[in-house]
């Protein structure tokens, strides 16, 4: 585990962090804040959310408001995705990007209503989205905008059991609220409670956003834990979350998208609206030509664990990519990884290798994602 | 936790059952637990020269790669075959579950290595 820049004492913290110390959970710097990375174990917290329910603290992920008339047209500039497509109570999965098309974050976009929108954006890039937002559409017309990021607790609650589970926890009837899709309803008895059906696990599941103080946050965490506890609930930290979305291939900003990556290498186009309307980044994105190097899945072939930061080699030992992020992966037990690789070398079956702590060991270009959950009638995508 | 009396540790949490010529080496439970779900070991093989304070290999978590530093100066003997396909062996028993035998070069150095309680006294004020 590696220790961030601040100290314990500096690094923040989310109104549940008492609670993850009463747990026991396993702390550790993420992006500055002090957050739990596994409770009982990384394997047995990611296949809880595989098999049954896991629940996770999020709120250090930030929350930013759009309102007013100019709300969709600023959103639009900033935002690589086609947020008119969004009816009121859908989300989608969207990208800002900088004027040369590489990364400033990833970011759910939610429609409330025409001159209402969340986004919802990653914890290590809370300050630098909002300066962002504010230079590129502060002065837009008929647009307010508020960070309300410390305002949320946000719960994840993941799983094949996630719907049973959160149905003991309010009226609202879930099976009408599609992937993507997002209602309010009241929840543990707080009114008004956002509750959207996303995540970043693979699995279906929700996530609810409850005010932050301390005895909301904590009475919430340990009636879901409940409500769990029958189905086999198990409380999840950053580790799992890591391995689950890596199993999913969805991206963790940092790693497969980032201020160095373009939106063409990245492969997440199919998120945005290039070549249909304009968007920060979409100029530079159409002159540029294709990418000379992609994003790929692979799985290891020979004994070993690729991990972030490896050095990718062709067979005959030259350096050639590096793995964006590569881990065990608990559910297929195997070792996989994402990695940027030359576009020659990108067709499925592809081999390659990994320089694991000097020593190359093969691995072979996989088709994306590693893990696709079987769909449910409950939860169909939008 | 009980650490054995039997053994010797070091402060990178590894120990060493000396008895005679042959030594066990293997990491505390205070490592594996530190570790989480161990998935990999990189052993050195039969024959291979170990130095007293070097890196020998590593062990894999999920999260993270852990080295591995020699308690002693010798020559591998023997490894421990069970922890290529079952390596959680490690957590579930860590001083019971030894990585390699080691035939060791000099017996003294295994006498300058800390007891169990001085390892146990060592980690409390690790984890304060």
């Amino acid at each position: 585990m590696s220790a961030g820049p601040l100290s314990p004492a500096a690094l923040r913290k989310t109104a549940l962090y008492g609670v993850h110390r009463q747990l026991g959970a396993k702390m550790v710097d993420f992006g500055g804040w002090d957050m739990p990375v596994e409770y009982s174990g990384i394997t047995a917290e990611h296949m809880a959310v595989r098999t049954a329910v896991g629940l996770f603290d999020v709120s250090h992920m930030g929350d930013i408001q759009f309102r007013g008339p100019g709300s969709l047209a600023a959103i639009q500039a900033l935002s690589m995705n086609d947020a008119s497509k969004l009816a009121d109570g859908q989300a989608q999965y969207s990208a800002m990007l900088y004027p040369q098309g590489t990364f400033v974050d990833d970011v759910l976009v939610h429609k409330f209503s025409n001159n209402d929108y969340l986004l919802v954006i990653n914890a290590g890039t809370r300050e630098k989205d909002y300066q962002w937002i504010r230079s590129q559409v502060g002065s837009f017309a008929g647009l307010h905008i508020s960070d309300y990021s410390d305002y949320y607790t946000q719960l994840a609650i993941q799983g094949p059991r996630a719907q049973d589970t959160l149905s003991k926890l309010t009226a609202v009837d879930l099976s009408t609220v599609k992937n993507y899709w997002f209602t309010w309803g009241t929840v543990c008895g707080l009114p008004n409670v956002l509750i959207a059906r996303t995540g970043y696990t693979g699995e279906d599941g929700f996530e609810i956003y409850i005010p932050s103080d301390e005895p909301t946050s904590t009475r919430v965490w340990y009636e879901v834990m409940e409500a769990g506890e029958p189905f086999g609930l198990l409380p999840c930290g950053l580790g799992a979350r890591n391995t689950l979305r890596l199993e999913a291939a969805m991206a963790l900003y940092g790693h497969e998208i980032s201020e160095d990556i373009t939106l063409l290498e990245s492969g997440l186009e199919r998120f945005s609206k290039l070549g249909k309307s304009d968007f920060l980044g979409s100029q530079a994105l159409l002159a540029a030509g294709p990418p000379k190097r992609k994003l790929v899945g692979l799985e290891m072939i020979e004994r070993g664990i690729a991990r972030d930061g490896y050095k990718v080699l062709s067979l005959e030992g030259e350096a050639i990519g590096y793995v964006t992020s590569g881990s065990p992966s608990p559910y297929l037990k195997k070792n996989i990884a994402l990695a940027y690789v030359p576009v020659a070398l990108t067709a499925p079956g592809t081999e390659v290798a990994v320089e694991v702590r000097g020593n190359p060991v093969k691995a072979k270009v996989v088709p994306t994602p590693f893990y696709r959950r079987a769909k449910k009638p409950a939860a169909k995508p939008a | 936790m009980a650490y054995p009396a039997t053994y010797r540790y070091t402060k990178e949490h590894e120990w060493i059952e000396a008895g005679g010529k042959i030594g066990k080496v293997g990491i505390t439970d205070y490592a594996q637990n530190t570790l989480g779900d161990i998935v990999f070991v990189d052993l050195p093989k039969v024959g291979s020269s170990l130095e007293k304070g070097k890196v020998f290999g590593s062990v894999e978590s999920v999260k993270a790669v852990s080295d591995l530093y020699s308690p002693i100066t010798g020559t591998v003997t023997e490894v421990n075959e069970e922890l290529a396909t079952a390596p959680e062996k490690i957590n579930t028993d860590a001083h019971g579950a030894w990585l390699l035998k080691v035939e060791i070069a000099d017996p003294k150095e295994v006498d300058g290595l800390l007891s169990a309680a001085d390892y146990e006294k060592f980690v409390k004020e690790e984890t304060h």
